[in-house]
């Protein structure tokens, strides 16, 4: 029978956020790619909240952005609102987070894909993996397990903060393994591996390639829950993908069950806004992207708008408990606590009177409203009468109902931190199939794995950011070394070096390493190099800049209500006091340069924060000698006896690639990683 | 964020200290620092003749004499003190080993200065560690030095969660957890500030007091650890025996004995009561004073149970046998349970007519290793208690049981993890009076929350997000 039969370098599966973000990689990266999707009028489409951003998600679209991905520049496009969050607080929290018109955001992305050199869309349910057994591992692939200090010697963009701004290019060839988990593994073919060699369609139609990048999210064996209605359909009624997960359990991965749910959306003319609060967005917009004119952003913004539960919508709700699916047991999969639906939040947390709802619009040119903090999946008629509850949603009509969808996906510890398959050579997946949450932790996967493909067919070292180089290194480090038992969401409480890694110095942090990958131009990479050196500069005069006792700066300082100097002082010390910023200081200041708003904005940072983030320049110099410490992939851990049954069974099943990692492994101790140190330098002298 | 154990062992430029030979004996001990600072840091404690600090410009393999020094300049101790610089030292690195002369407390006090200069104390088997990865040690020795590793952490995490007393363990464990409920509440008005709202409220005072008790209840553990109130010093000593042994006579000699001082009776976390008994110096911790006391022990067997709890937790096993009654499968179990154990069998009642016969006697002797003794006594007549002394000193004083040298450097790392959360503490106060903003303070709680962790053996793990998600209502 003919069939079709199509030869490129990658296909990515999936095109949602994480699916564009790693299909755009690919294919500027000069590699011959397809992209998958159910329905092409639905690429990058937001089925939950309009949003993009937010805390810490906020600090993913920036990474993203300065690694030479979409995301930031098609929010930019297409938001209706935005907000700087946490304004008040350090720089570390602040986060952007803009309302996005939903189906512009999706026409946008769409449009970028469509004009994409390289890049073919394809509208297609991709249904089997092929590949083929890897018999003989070659040991020549097999990683030194010495140091990896050459490394270090790159040139950083961030020069002081040593640990900064280098990204850590691992060894691209993961080789197979002996040893599997036991855990993880499926009983039958459980010592197999395997190589991809292509996918296959419903349609029968062959795409021979040499990487595939799974973002399936949402859609895998999906099924939709609206009180006793279950819809076997992705989210927003579209197809669910309903093949594919055989044959990748019969490839050895295993495969569990997560849960989501979205609120409903009503009809915007039903709803008395005089009966709710106003939320207006900032008055001066900060573009998302790097590359983004900040005077292209400042547009007439939308208003959202804040209203709350009552006793009455909870009564509703207890009332009919019995018939939510999730607490009458219908629901299997497992639902994340951050997100939770209005059920949840009723029953957890029943001494609170009132839970906040925001009411948010979906586009300009719909009616269509967001009911933020509402999502259920109680029946039809519940929903009604609860939602009608709430002040201003009175005579609320509902254009669609809320739901639960539940999917399959993996546990990322079957994957390596380059988000490559360990059991599967060529096999590359990210987003909400990979455990997570979210279309900034999706895309910002989908990226780091579309660049890993692309790496891997190019024979080139594989993108891995550690814990104090990027969110998406805490992000993904996450994924691939801690047990989840719901969809993983970013925080930026996980990122213990928070204070380096803000979204305000993301260039500063990645667009080296974004251009070293070749997704970043060159006069990108230099404006940013520019940039850096004008901060430089500015600290170090504002350093050695220093004022004396004259009355005139005496003057100066009381009217500000600051202390008067004792002896002389740089403008440095100054500006760490609390009262007193670099703006303020002008007047002092007779030499200051003229500088552009970014680097003032670095410059004060730098030095009103200074001793915090020395302290945690320190703790990344000593976290970097563990991650730099390789473990070499064939390690046998059963024949180093004086580790602890626990951390033997814990470090046999996981796998961590440096002693880094494994240290982040619950279950294994301080003691454990000694041992570790101890073995790894006997094996190290073997070679 | 998992409690980067890791990253601690770089703290204070990575120098380490200990003492390097045993507490007890005799009065000569060392106390060995190792590390990049090693000479700076022991040119702090150390002054010569003409109270000079000059070990850095002393030659690398030479021995001097002078004096130990506390920061006021008293001196402490007469020293001799070995200076050898890397990488010609056992690890390899700048190491200085100071001698002291005056005894046990002595010791303890050069080491504590030492720390205070900016040493942290020794992880168990770290010396060799580095010995070994610096290249002291040959490869060949792998194996030994990860069995050394493995077994010095198990003894250490051990000893340490039992010497914990059960009140310090309650107050660490109370700290935490309010710690831990501020840094979620932040943490959470940082993550959904549209919904919690931290100005409004005035939080930074109300934080900053509260901080203000917690810093005083670490201030209190670490004085306390300062006399060595934190863990709970002394033998641990099970008594066990048959009913009508004499178990209870000998608690009460023990305890009645003109010359005992009866220090403290309290009901520990497990609900066992101790009684704290100093006789002749030597402090025993007799465990389940109540079961030996009760009277209504009408089980008929020894109770074997109870005699195999006993032995896992206990230092020393008193097992008294009542010499007058032959001996019996009950017996036998239970020697063979306790018979790796330090153990003193005392053949009691030996003002009646002995009954057990030579066999009897060779059968207990056999399973005596060479921490056991067997001792006649009469507890009606007080025989045997002087002999019963002499062979505890010989077991603990003497031998190869260093006892006290764990509970002291168990003391230490939990003196040393206070601080670092008194001191996290302290920094988050000054966060407060600086006018910082609210994400500033949750890193340096988060640290203090890390430290007191590892006095109590726990990882931080995921609980900021656990506690940030049962006690917070977030997400839209």
């Amino acid at each position: 029978m003919p069939e079709i039969r199509e030869q490129v370098d990658i296909c990515v599966v999936g095109a949602g956020h994480a699916g564009c973000e790693a299909a755009l990689a690919c294919a500027r990266l000069g590699l011959e790619t397809v992209i998958f999707t159910v329905s092409v009028d639905s690429i990058a489409l937001m089925p939950c909240n309009p949003n993009v951003g937010g805390t810490s998600k906020g600090h993913l679209v920036r990474e993203v952005d300065a690694l030479g991905g979409e995301m930031g520049k098609n929010i930019d496009k297409t938001f209706i609102q935005s907000k700087m969050l946490n304004k008040s607080k350090g720089p570390a929290v602040h986060s952007l987070r803009a309302q996005a018109d939903k189906a512009d955001y999706s026409r946008e992305m769409r449009k970028v894909l469509e004009n994409q050199e390289h890049l073919t869309i394809k509208q297609a349910e991709v249904c089997e993996l092929i590949t083929e057994k890897v018999e003989n591992p070659n040991p020549s692939e097999q990683l030194n397990p010495s140091d990896q200090s050459s490394l270090s010697d790159q040139s950083n963009l961030l020069g002081q903060s040593n640990s900064l701004g280098q990204s850590n290019l691992l060894g691209q060839s993961n080789p197979p393994r002996q040893a599997e988990e036991p855990e993880l593994r499926e009983p039958s073919e459980s010592r197999e591996r395997y190589r991809i060699l292509g996918l296959k369609t419903h349609t029968g139609a062959v795409y021979e390639c040499k990487a595939v990048v799974l973002c399936t999210g949402t859609y895998l064996k999906a099924r939709c829950l609206c009180g006793d209605s279950i819809t076997y359909t992705g989210p927003n009624g579209l197809q669910a993908a309903s093949h594919l997960s055989d044959s990748l359990r019969k490839l050895g991965i295993t495969l569990r069950r997560f849960k989501t749910g979205t609120p409903a959306r009503m009809d915007g003319r039903t709803l008395d806004y005089s009966r709710m609060e106003e939320q207006h967005g900032d008055e001066k917009v900060v573009p998302f992207s790097f590359s983004t004119n900040p005077d292209d952003v400042q547009i007439d913004q939308v208003s959202c708008w804040l209203t709350y539960t009552n006793e009455k919508t909870h009564e509703i709700i207890r009332a009919n408990l019995d018939r939510s699916p999730i607490y009458a047991g219908i629901i299997e999969g497992t639902g994340p606590r951050y997100c939770p639906s209005i059920e949840d939040k009723v029953v957890k947390f029943a001494d609170k009177d009132r839970h906040q709802v925001f009411i948010e619009p979906e586009g300009l040119h719909t009616n269509e409203m967001y009911v933020g903090g509402m999502s259920s999946s109680m029946p039809e008629d519940v929903q009604l009468a609860m939602y009608r509850t709430v002040p201003g949603l009175e005579h609320c009509k509902i254009v669609r109902n809320a739901y639960a969808i539940e999917y399959d996906c993996i546990d990322a510890r079957q994957l390596y931190p380059s988000l490559e398959f360990r059991k599967i050579k060529g096999l590359f997946s990210g987003g909400q199939f990979n455990g997570s949450s979210g279309y900034e932790e999706a895309a910002a996967q989908g990226l780091i794995a579309g660049i890993n493909a692309a790496m891997s067919v190019l024979g080139k070292e594989s993108l891995v950011l550690d814990r104090s180089q990027a969110y998406i290194g805490v992000l993904i480090d996450d994924l691939v070394t801690k047990e989840s038992l719901e969809p993983y969401r970013m925080m930026t409480s996980r990122a213990e070096y928070r204070l380096l890694l803000r979204q305000d110095n993301a260039d500063l942090r990645l667009r080296e390493t974004g251009y070293r990958i070749g997704l970043v131009p060159q006069e990108v990479y230099e404006a940013t190099l520019h940039k850096k050196e004008l901060i430089d500069a500015e600290i170090a005069r504002l350093k050695n800049t220093i004022v004396g006792a004259s009355h005139e700066i005496q003057t100066f300082l009381e009217a500000r209500g600051s202390a008067a100097l004792k002896t002389g002082t740089s403008l440095a010390e100054l500006i760490c006091r609390p009262e007193l910023n670099y703006e303020l200081l002008a007047g002092i200041d007779e030499k200051r340069p003229s500088l552009p708003s970014d680097v003032i904005e670095q410059v004060e940072i730098e030095i009103k924060y200074e001793g915090y983030i020395d302290r945690q320049r320190r703790q990344v110099e000593q976290f970097k000698k563990m991650e730099k410490k390789r473990i070499p992939d064939e390690i046998d851990y059963d024949k180093i006896p004086s580790l602890r049954i626990e951390a033997r069974q814990k470090l046999s099943t996981y796998r961590p690639v440096s002693v880094g990692q494994a240290s982040r492994i619950s279950g294994v101790s301080p003691a454990d990683i000694s041992v570790l140190l101890v073995y790894l330098e006997r094996e190290k002298g073997k070679y | 964020m998992k409690n980067t154990s890791v990253s601690d062992c770089g703290k204070r430029e990575d120098t380490i200290a200990a003492i390097a030979t045993g507490m007890s004996g005799s009065g000569i001990g060392i106390v060995r620092i190792s590390g990049g600072s090693a000479i700076e840091i022991a040119d702090k404690v150390y002054r010569n003749k003409k109270n000079e600090k000059v070990l850095k410009e002393y030659d690398t393999h030479t021995i001097h004499y002078g004096f130990a020094v506390d920061k006021k300049g008293n001196i402490i101790d007469e020293v001799m003190v070995s200076v050898m610089k890397a990488p010609a030292s056992y690890t390899a690195e700048d190491t200085v080993e100071i001698n002291c002369h005056g005894g046990v407390m002595v010791m303890r006090k050069v080491l504590e200065l030492v720390m205070e200069a900016g040493a942290r104390v020794a992880q168990p088997g770290e010396f060799t560690k580095r010995a070994f990865l610096n290249g002291r040690i040959d490869l060949s020795e792998a194996e030994a030095v990860m069995d050394l590793i493995h077994a010095k952490n198990e003894f250490a995490l051990q000893s340490s969660v039992r010497q914990l007393k059960g009140s310090v363990s309650v107050i660490v464990r109370e700290l935490r957890e309010k710690l831990l409920h501020e840094i979620a509440f932040i943490e959470a008005a940082l993550d959904d500030p549209e919904h919690f709202d931290l100005e409004s409220e005035g939080y930074g005072e109300v934080l900053y007091s509260l901080l203000d008790k917690t810093a005083a209840s670490l201030h209190h553990l670490i004085q306390s650890s300062d006399d060595g109130k934190i863990l709970s010093e002394g033998i641990r000593t099970a008594i066990i025996g048959k009913p009508n042994a004499g178990k209870s006579s000998l608690l009460n000699r023990l305890v009645g004995e003109e010359r005992a001082i009866v220090t403290d009776i309290a009901g520990t976390t497990r609900d066992i009561l101790e009684e704290t008994v100093s006789l002749d110096g030597i402090p025993f911790r007799i465990m389940d004073t109540a079961g030996i006391r009760s009277t209504d022990d009408v089980i008929e067997k020894i109770g074997v149970d109870r005699a195999k709890d006993a032995a896992e937790a206990a230092d020393l096993v008193l097992y008294v046998i009542d010499a007058s009654v032959p001996l019996d499968e009950n017996d036998r179990a239970v020697l063979e349970m306790i018979k790796d154990k330090n153990t003193i069998i005392l053949l009691n009642k030996s003002d009646l007519p002995p009954i057990l016969t030579e066999e009897d006697i060779r059968y207990v002797a056999s399973h005596l290793s060479g921490n056991g003794k067997i001792i006649r006594t009469s507890m009606k007549e007080g025989e045997g208690i002087d002999l019963f002394l002499t062979s505890v000193k010989e077991m603990f004083f003497h031998g190869g049981i260093t006892y006290n040298d764990e509970v002291y450097i168990t003391n230490m790392r939990h003196k040393e993890a206070l601080s670092e959360a008194y001191d996290s503490i302290l920094q988050v106060q000054k966060s407060i009076e600086n006018k910082m903003p609210e994400d500033f303070y949750t890193i340096d709680m988060m640290s203090a929350y890390a430290s007191l962790g590892r006095i109590i053996g726990e990882e931080v793990g995921d609980d900021l997000v656990d506690e940030i998600f049962s006690k917070f209502c977030m997400g839209k």
